[in-house]
């Protein structure tokens, strides 16, 4: 049986006293009465962690150095206090056979009461032969993993959207996860990878409230992707004053001025780099000098340069974009209606010489 | 239907009356209004995803993106006001006033005439025609271009400005289905700056195709739309 969060708290040599005191506090900075000071540690003694199972599929790992890196909190709370991280090929010390067997056990201990969370997505192309996972096709792992799931946490831009491996033409045709597992509740922490804080919060709040967070339309954290990098950017005062980094060594860009103009995906992307920052807040790529890429947005890697904001629409044609084929519409229909106008002028003066006498005939 | 009542109608009193009542006069004011309005919206767009130089001294001393986007959003609730107003006038007006919202596609003549304004444009047919409203080549442009187009700019331009509003505000709960719908807020930027250079296009066919057919057809068309009376001069 997985430990409690009390057992847990007791490993680490957090007296029954200090426990008690906690609940206590708790229930009183909720603005709840001390009848609910037990309810509260009869909670924590008794409530089973939640277990997860974090799967590999095709991807970079990427999503897991991030996670690694989470300051807040650290992620070796998370991975052996907070959850019960029963499985996760790349963390945990079993391997082989051993390792494989965990997951049936998960499966049959806590049916219906357990997380999946999937890093990289299923190709299904050749039954499944591009990403092979103990000796079987990824994607059947998956769907049997998933089957008796509670919710599914699809990490980063691969599970969410496909990312690069989706990339057209799409060799392997690997899929994101939400197209494969259809029943379930699924949250997609998308980005390439997502912040390391942003990944143990989804986590945390899913097993503190023991429900899963607020979405957005796209199946998104709202309290993470709620805003643009646009809405939150410490340069946005210069995006409104209208200057801008032109080039990449000009004294615009040494005083830190907006990089739209050099393609900053901050505006149409949704995340929460300019608010939380990177490695503990360290820095962002914003704040390092270069534009957001897009990197949490579906198709961002098929979706025209990083390094334009009038991008590319690659339906048109290999360089166009709204400007180049809408422009050029305009000046072909601009040419045809001038050399309309001037035909026009023409077969007009023509017919008035020929027509001089029906004309005046015709007019009683 | 309407497009053979309106040829009857002139062909009658073309020769009888020297003008008709056509566009009623908040028909007339919207035109102006919506013409102005998408001159301001078209070249502010243009200006918001294409900014201008950088400006110089303190970002605190300057707001010019701010004001060229406080332009495009004013113009695009005119703009957007307007298109109501004229859906409104389109059910208690004149049946002129419904033209530029319903093609009458399953009527055989109408098509007819469509064909006949087609090759009349193109130099096939000698003499023009006279309509009372617009020619049915014209409705169908218009339909088309104008009317369909501006929804969808509509929709699109809501959308981006929901993005700004935030989450949860009208313009999100509204019109923030049309986002994932398109593939993505950059997807959505660039169809709707795609959709302003086709309504300019349209822009610059529909006033010379008026200029044209002032001169050419013997009837008025651009003081009709002061005037609200299409004179025939012969």
């Amino acid at each position: 049986m997985t430990e409690t969060f009390y057992e847990v708290l007791r490993r680490q040599g957090i007296t029954r006293r200090s426990f008690m005191k906690f609940c206590s506090l708790t229930a009183t900075s909720l603005g709840l009465g001390s009848a609910f000071v037990p309810k509260i540690a009869h909670a924590l003694e008794n409530k089973p962690r939640t277990p997860v199972i974090w799967l590999h599929g095709l991807e970079c790992t990427c999503c897991s150095e991030s996670f690694i890196r989470s300051a807040h909190p650290l992620t070796k709370d998370v991975v052996l206090s907070m959850l019960s991280l029963d499985y996760d090929d790349t963390l945990m010390a079993a391997a082989g056979h051993q390792a494989e067997a965990i997951i049936e056990e998960v499966k049959k201990k806590y049916k219906g009461n357990y997380i999946v969370a999937v890093e990289g997505n299923p190709p299904l192309n050749e039954d499944g032969m591009f990403c092979i996972h103990g000796g079987r096709p990824f994607v059947e792992v998956l769907k049997e993993t998933c089957a008796d799931a509670k919710a599914i946490i699809s990490w980063g831009a691969c599970a969410s959207y496909g990312c690069v491996q989706a990339a057209k033409p799409n060799p392997t045709r690997a899929t994101p996860v939400h197209k494969v597992i259809t029943d379930k509740p699924i949250v997609r922490v998308p980005g390439c990878p997502p912040i390391a804080e942003v990944m143990t919060g989804v986590v945390t709040y899913m097993l503190t409230f023991d429900k899963i967070p607020e979405l957005d339309r796209q199946g998104r954290p709202k309290m993470f992707y709620g805003q643009r990098i646009h809405d939150k950017c410490y340069r946005r005062p210069h995006f409104d004053a209208g200057q801008f980094v032109e080039n990449w060594d000009d004294d615009a860009a040494r005083k830190g001025y907006c990089l739209y103009k050099m393609g900053c995906k901050g505006p149409t992307t949704y995340n929460a780099c300019s608010s939380m920052r990177w490695n503990g807040g360290v820095s962002w790529p914003v704040q390092s000098g270069h534009g957001c890429i897009g990197c949490s947005e579906d198709g961002f890697w098929d979706k025209g340069s990083f390094y334009d904001r009038v991008t590319d629409i690659k339906q048109f044609a290999i360089e166009g974009n709204a400007d180049k084929v809408g422009g050029t519409a305009a000046g072909v229909v601009g040419a045809a209606v001038a050399a309309h106008a001037a035909v026009t002028a023409l077969a007009r003066a023509r017919s008035d010489k020929q027509g001089d006498n029906q004309n005046s005939g015709d007019k009683q | 239907m309407l497009s053979q009542q309106d040829m009857l109608e002139a062909e009658r009193h073309g020769r009888q009356v020297r003008s008709i009542y056509v566009y009623e006069a908040p028909v007339r004011l919207w035109h102006w209004i919506n013409a102005l309005a998408m001159v301001v919206l078209a070249v502010s767009g243009y200006f918001i995803g294409k900014p201008l130089p950088t400006m110089p001294g303190e970002a605190s001393d300057n707001f010019l993106l701010g004001y060229i986007r406080f332009a495009h959003f004013a113009a695009a609730y005119i703009f957007a006001v307007g298109l109501a107003g004229r859906v409104y006038w389109a059910f208690v007006g004149n049946h002129h006033s419904r033209q530029i919202f319903k093609l009458p596609i399953f009527n055989g003549h109408w098509w007819s005439e469509v064909f006949f304004e087609l090759r009349w444009y193109l130099f096939l047919e000698k003499q023009p025609k006279k309509y009372v409203g617009h020619n049915p080549m014209a409705q169908l442009m218009m339909f088309f271009f104008f009317t369909v187009l501006a929804f969808g700019m509509l929709c699109t331009g809501f959308a981006l400005y929901g993005e700004g509003l935030g989450l949860g505000s009208w313009a999100d709960r509204l019109f923030g289905w049309v986002i994932p719908m398109l593939g993505g807020s950059m997807q959505t930027h660039s169809l709707h700056r795609l959709g302003m250079w086709i309504m300019m296009s349209f822009v610059v066919v529909h006033v010379y195709a008026a200029i044209r057919e002032d001169i050419m057809s013997r009837q008025s068309l651009i003081s009709t739309m002061i005037s609200g009376w299409r004179m025939f001069k012969d």
